[in-house]
């Protein structure tokens, strides 16, 4: 597997929602094609730490492999990773995951800035970041931070987020390259060479 | 504010030079973190400030260790987690005539607590000693105490009820001023003791050891050590039990070990 190994110049692709985005990704993931070049990150606040069955709820929208974080798991391209319940989640400089079980960021364990802000501290301008919808004002901070690392920063057009809170604060508060419906987006992820 | 990983590496060296405290297997993103969010909460304007302050000032480092560290616990934490201990772990070792019981990185004692009742409970408490240690004193302190806030209090009784937990949870302590505390008779058999898994020994052997939530600090060699330590310490067919999203796969004792079901629960199979 090694030449499927991310190195820095690979991009890094990290989604982050909250409310309403489970159904956004419902949509994004059939529309995906198989052969990604690039890791997909998927951060997203839930309830209960015992719901690792969303990576099999996903599963069953795309062929891409796909399952939930566990410590120091390598990051290759062409996969998909879910973000575990009750941790934050950060990337080494070795591309391999880091798990962090304190405080929550933003009222949210994982948080959204806390993956972001990992993934331009080790990414760089080969990040890209994905807000999707939901209700609170995790995220913007850390595309921010991705920005600001030469990045790149995208987020799901208010209107067609269930959610317009989070899109719409981050459009407000920081600069965003790109503003995409579903659709949208997965022709541009597509696109990505 | 901005910290480079060199920087990083320059204060773990003082650390270990002027304290003796050995951060340097730690993981990276996770210790980078933490050093900018103290810089923040005790607002240094620069990484030399803090390099300085930590130099020059030892009762800083106090502070500085509990909080590059990361201490957040709660009382059946991963109730399905306790409920295996309870209907299958326990059990197993119930016919023993003695049990001990290592809680390594016990932080506040939680877990620990949790621990004690769930003995009770099977009518093994009477023979069973907990160890419970940590790196950072301040933590065992609390734990000795057996004093948790009040507001927690509500979610470790549902947690304890989803972990198969039958009886009256406030039984078991008595609430005071925002405060709850543990009566003496689950504490009776705690053992509190400093223990820094990068640098102490083995110090016994037992049927049962917990480190939940530490070993994602780490790095993997620094995984591997402690791993070793931990097969050294543990008597035949014991059981390691690790964090839910923690794992031995990586490591060279894993072949001596067998995984229950689902849980992160470890059984030596010899
Ligand atoms: C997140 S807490 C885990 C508490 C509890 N085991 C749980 O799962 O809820 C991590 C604990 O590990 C301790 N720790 C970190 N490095 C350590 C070391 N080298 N030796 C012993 N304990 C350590 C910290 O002080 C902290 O109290």
């Amino acid at each position: 597997m090694a030449e499927n190994l991310l190195t820095p110049s690979h991009r890094l692709v990290v989604i982050g929602g909250s409310m309403g985005s489970i159904d956004a990704l419902m949509k994004l993931l059939p529309n995906l094609k198989v052969s990604v070049p690039f890791a997909l990150v998927i951060v997203l606040h839930r309830k209960s730490s015992v719901d690792s069955t969303l990576a099999d709820l996903f599963a069953t929208r795309t062929r891409i492999p796909i399952r939930e974080v566990e410590d120091k798991d390598t990051l290759e391209k062409g996969n998909i990773y879910i973000a575990p319940a009750d941790y934050h989640l950060l990337i080494e400089q070795e591309m391999i995951f880091a798990l962090d079980a304190s405080e929550k960021v933003n009222y949210s364990r994982p948080s959204l800035d806390v993956t972001f802000e990992s993934a331009a501290d080790t990414f760089g301008s080969a990040t890209v970041g994905v807000l999707l919808s939901g209700a609170n004002a995790d995220g913007t901070a850390g595309l921010t931070a991705i920005k600001k690392a030469g990045g790149l920063t995208i987020a799901q057009h208010p209107e067609t987020a269930q959610a317009p809170f989070m899109p719409q604060h981050a459009i407000t508060h920081t600069v965003i390259d790109y503003i995409f419906s579903m659709d949208e987006l997965a022709a541009y992820l597509n696109s990505l060479g | 504010m901005m910290i480079e990983e060199d920087e990083i590496t320059i204060l773990l060296s003082d650390l270990f030079e002027l304290y003796g405290y050995d951060f340097t297997n730690y993981s990276k993103a996770s210790l980078k973190r933490r050093i900018l969010r103290l810089c923040s909460l005790d607002k240094f304007p620069s990484f030399a400030e803090l390099r300085y302050r930590i130099k020059s000032d030892p009762t800083y480092l106090q502070r500085f260790v509990e909080e590059i560290t990361v201490n957040v616990t709660e009382m059946f934490r991963d109730p399905q987690f306790y409920k295996t201990l309870r209907t299958e772990v326990l059990p197993s070792l119930g016919s023993k005539p003695f049990l001990r019981i290592w809680h390594a990185g016990c932080s506040t004692g939680e877990e620990v607590y949790s621990m004690a009742i769930l003995l009770k409970e099977l009518n093994l408490l009477h023979k069973s000693l907990l160890y419970a240690t940590d790196l950072n004193p301040t933590v065992l302190e609390k734990a000795r105490k057996g004093i948790f806030p009040l507001p927690h209090l509500k979610l470790y009784s549902e947690n304890y009820i989803a972990s198969g937990g039958i009886h009256d949870f406030s039984s078991y302590y008595t609430a005071h001023y925002g405060q709850v505390k543990f009566r003496e008779e689950l504490s009776e058999k705690m053992i509190f003791s400093t223990h820094n898994l990068v640098s102490d020994r083995s110090f016994n052997e037992f049927d049962l050891i917990l480190c939940r939530n530490v070993l994602i600090y780490f790095d993997k060699d620094l995984q591997e050590t402690v791993l070793r330590l931990f097969d050294e310490s543990l008597g035949s067919l014991g059981y390691l039990a690790l964090g839910s999203k923690e794992t031995l796969k990586f490591s060279s004792v894993a072949a001596q070990y067998r995984q229950l079901n689902r849980e992160k629960i470890w059984r030596k199979i010899y």
